[in-house]
């Protein structure tokens, strides 16, 4: 059985528009963090789809090679940005974005 | 893939590798010696600088067109390389001072710099997003070196957060990218477009994804929320050193990007980019007349320079006037980085240790302290603006006259105009600095004065003689991008 690329690209849209509205409207820093873990995900998604409409030619191991680079990219950010925000807890009691908005002007 | 591929990235192995050493020999440098680290990683930077320069004229593909040399590689990370020595100088003093002397933050600012390496070098959009990243995460770090207090949290929290949604817009702009052309190769990307086997709607969206991304990094309106409240937060040393070295690298990215590997879509982004350039001209400037603390000040005026860099985008669009952008464009970003990094300097020296010190009105009577030092902002101020004899008036110049030349007069009147609104904040500096009365609170700290010596020399002296800068730029930094 096969499944279209459309398809899985139509997820990936949904994904991607899911964590946008999710950074948008949420106000805690892990869950937009989270949402931003989703958006870099519908982008592996996407491009896994992509490489597979390209297979069996060598561009194909670009896609593929990409999305080990975006994983680990987004296991980096997900260790300072949890060490941040813990730091941010432990001052603040709270990892409201909207506590943390002392700067103005 | 040959050791030759190695020698290609040299300059950028030399700053990673010594940072990954420095991170294991400043365990063995006790606390109250950090200056050693310091000079130690400034020993890095300048082998680094040596191996660019002993690259010079070389231009060749590596790692399979991963990594590109050439002339606008070499200028771009003599620069990079350049701005980090001013950086690690600025901070030295200030980190003592503020009690949040730490080696690490040497061996963070080398990553960052290593990021902005790659990314000048960058021949494929996956290499673009690793110096992208590598480029930012340390920056995050730096932003929130003075933790725990609190302007340093709330900085680096926002910073973090808008910097990694940029990035996934700009992962998904590469996967949509890569799904219209076939390839992530920027070389591959123009026979693709070329050969018309490409779906436009694809490319569309994606590059306008990757546009959003990188102007999140490059702090161009509508992305630039976050701008000012970031530079103010941060410790003053890393603002000085992002707003220079961040820029640069996502407008590196940026031109290679949009003028060597998508000429051929020029008709899609070349309106984007244009509505870009003027809002973050007209908003920077507008939002800069306002503000009563410096730092948010000069964080408005670097979102209007971008927007000024911005501009040589759109002229680029015209493939005739494209080599004149882009001179125009790198010429304008050394200007940028001369004259900001000098203004931060003495913005540092103002400061005092409990981060007070930071408002205009903290300038009165500076002209009467310290006459040499208020002449030095008083020059980075009129560059900012743009005033001849500087070197901000010599940048604009150029980009202007690239944007007159695509037929943009519009656009080049909103440059106009918005630098003149400019003057109004630029020379309020100047104006509270001579006329008014005050005792200010000075530091004299021979590393930071030095760098605003050097700084305001370049700012002058660059202004009289562009064409020292002008000649180097044709030589090496052209024009291998629009081979």
């Amino acid at each position: 059985m096969n499944i279209p690329p459309a398809y899985v690209l139509t997820l990936s849209g949904i994904l991607f528009a899911l964590g946008v509205i999710g950074v948008l409207i949420r106000r805690n820093a892990i869950v937009i963090f989270m949402s931003i873990e989703l958006m870099l995900n519908s982008a592996n998604l996407a491009l896994i789809a992509f490489a597979r409409t390209f297979a069996p030619a060598q561009e194909a191991l670009r896609g593929h090679v990409f999305v080990f680079f975006v994983i680990a990219v987004a296991a980096s950010e997900v260790a300072v940005g949890l060490a941040l925000i813990v730091a941010i807890f432990r001052s603040k009691e709270s990892i409201d974005v909207d506590e943390v908005s002392s700067l103005r002007g | 893939m040959d050791w030759q591929d190695f020698l290609s990235v040299l300059p950028f192995i030399i700053v990673a590798g010594w940072a990954t050493i420095l991170l294991l020999v400043d365990l063995w440098i006790p606390a109250n010696r950090k200056g050693i680290t310091a000079g130690l990683a400034v020993l890095g930077l300048i082998a680094a600088i040596a191996a660019v320069i002993s690259r010079f004229g070389i231009e060749r593909e590596a790692f399979d067109g991963m990594i590109i040399v050439d002339g606008f590689s070499s200028f771009l990370q003599l620069l990079f390389l350049g701005v980090g020595l001013i950086a690690i100088a600025q901070a030295y003093d200030y980190l003592r001072r503020r009690d949040i002397e730490r080696g690490e933050y040497y061996i963070l600012l080398l990553y960052s710099l290593s990021g902005m390496l790659l990314m000048a070098s960058a021949g494929d959009l996956i290499v673009v997003f690793l110096a992208v990243e590598l480029l930012s995460i340390p920056l995050y770090v730096l932003a929130a070196f003075a933790i725990p207090q609190a302007d340093s949290e709330e900085s680096a929290l926002k910073y973090f957060l808008l910097g990694a949604f940029a990035s996934g817009f700009l992962v998904y702009g590469i996967a949509l990218v890569y799904g219209s052309t076939g390839t992530t190769a920027l070389s591959g990307m123009v026979a693709a477009i070329a050969s018309a086997e490409t779906t436009p709607v694809l490319l569309f969206i994606g590059s306008g994804m990757i546009l959003v991304g990188l102007g999140f990094k490059v702090a161009a309106v509508p992305f630039h929320m976050w701008t000012p409240d970031v530079y103010q937060g941060a410790p003053t040393s890393v603002t000085s050193f992002m707003s220079v070295g961040a820029k640069a690298g996502g407008f590196a990215a940026l031109l290679r990007i949009f003028i060597s590997a998508l000429p051929g879509a020029a008709v899609m982004w070349m309106p984007l980019t244009m509505w870009i350039a003027a809002l973050t001209m007209a908003w920077g400037n507008i939002a800069a007349i306002s503000q009563t603390n410096i730092k948010r000040m000069l964080a408005y005026s670097s979102i209007a320079h971008a927007g000024y860099i911005f501009m040589a985008l759109p002229a680029a669009a015209t493939p005739e006037v494209a080599p004149e952008a882009v001179r125009a464009a790198l010429f304008y970003l050394v200007t940028y980085a001369i004259t900001n990094l000098g203004a931060w300097g003495v913005v540092l020296a103002m400061e005092k240790a409990e981060g007070s010190g930071l408002t205009i009105e903290d300038y009165s009577g500076l002209g009467k302290k310290r006459p040499a030092l208020a002449l030095a902002m008083a020059l980075f101020m009129l560059s900012l603006t743009g005033v001849p004899p500087t070197v901000g008036f010599m940048g604009k110049f150029y980009l202007f006259r690239a944007v007159i030349d695509a037929n943009l007069i519009w656009l080049a009147l909103v440059g106009v105009v918005t630098s003149l609104i400019s003057a109004y904040y630029y020379l309020r500096v100047i104006v509270v600095m001579y006329m008014r009365d005050g005792e200010p609170e000075v530091r004299s700290e021979a590393l930071l004065n030095s760098t605003i010596i050097l700084t305001a020399f370049g700012t002058f002296f660059f202004g009289i003689l562009p064409g020292l800068l002008i000649k180097m730029i044709n030589q090496v930094g052209l024009l291998d991008l629009l081979r």
